[in-house]
């Protein structure tokens, strides 16, 4: 059962790590200058987009989900299927109450 | 009797199997954790939509150029975490001792750019329940606004500073050797909590500080 490969506690090594921080910074600095260009309603969804990059690579690489076990990627993942459903179906109510007023 | 064996609790096979149960409780934390903020954050999707020109008016009240350092403060210091761990893993004392160290300066960094943000907004009136001053005809949402952003940032600085008390907890068993290579586990999970409070930033940051300056 320790077999290496299923341990969660990969060694990633210090090169990945550096990678990921010039990215998260390059990214930071797009996302800054993005915001002073005008797109209209597309500014949220370029610097959500932007966000959900940055964030999914904090969380493969600095925490380690890319190395992990399957069932760590599934309490991830259900996080996000659970905020998706909080935003989805409230939203879904606030958006459409003028359809019918 | 080596060391990993006095680690490893009755109830768990192996040193293996008994990582993989901390960090798995520590996921299934952060997965309530998301919950947590998550209602916040549509708290404030659903009053943005509400009112978007007061939203945009308001939000640009902000510094955005303190907000941007401060998102790159954060990165740097999930940066010399994710060293801290690496260090633990390889049973560098030292190496991990001056990232611990690092990281928690970082974080202080952070708060104090963060509370030199809040302090402005004292001075401009800002603070909703303690002297807020605004336009009258956009007065309310605007106050809604501010009262979301010191909602979200706060509670997020918060997480900061319970991050800096776990952190000050790794250091003095880090000072004291306590981590090997084979029992590096409370650094990886406390890396997992900076990291987590470190993707709450990377949200925040656009969604109050950016996504209305180019109206």
């Amino acid at each position: 059962m320790s077999n290496p490969s299923q341990q969660s506690d990969h060694i990633v090594p210090p090169k990945v790590y550096a990678a990921v921080f010039l990215t998260l910074l390059l990214f930071t600095f797009i996302t800054y200058k993005v915001a002073f260009v005008d797109l209209g309603e597309w500014n949220v969804v370029v610097a959500l987009l932007i966000a959900f990059f940055k964030s999914t690579l904090v969380a493969l690489f600095f925490m380690h989900v890319y190395y992990s076990r399957r069932r760590t990627s599934v309490v991830v993942l259900s996080a996000l299927v659970w905020l998706f459903f909080l935003i989805f179906i409230t939203m879904s109510d606030y958006l459409t109450r003028h359809w019918l007023y | 009797m080596s060391e990993s064996e006095s680690i490893l609790r009755g109830h768990f096979r192996d040193m293996p199997q008994q990582r993989d149960a901390s960090s798995l409780g520590m996921w299934v934390f952060l997965a309530t954790e998301v919950m947590f903020f998550g209602g916040l954050f549509l708290t404030y999707t659903v009053n943005r939509a509400a009112y978007p020109a007061i939203f945009a008016q308001a939000s640009r009240q902000l510094d955005v150029t303190l907000g941007a350092t401060n998102t790159a403060v954060l990165i740097c210091s999930s940066m010399t975490m994710a060293m801290a761990v690496y260090f633990s893993q390889k049973g560098k004392r030292t190496a991990l001792v001056i990232s611990l160290l690092l990281t928690m300066g970082l974080g202080l960094v952070f708060l104090t750019i963060k509370g030199m943000e809040y302090a402005e907004k004292f001075r401009h009136h800002l603070v909703p329940g303690y002297n807020f001053q605004y336009a009258p005809a956009s007065a309310g949402p605007a106050q809604l606004y501010f009262s979301l952003y010191f909602g979200l940032t706060g509670l997020h600085a918060l997480h900061m500073i319970i991050g800096l008390g776990i952190l000050t907890a790794v250091l003095i068993e880090a000072l004291r050797g306590r981590y090997t290579p084979e029992y590096s586990t409370p650094v990886e999970l406390s890396g997992l909590y900076w990291h987590f409070v470190d993707i709450i930033w990377i949200y925040l940051f656009p969604l109050l500080y950016l996504i209305d300056l180019h109206r």
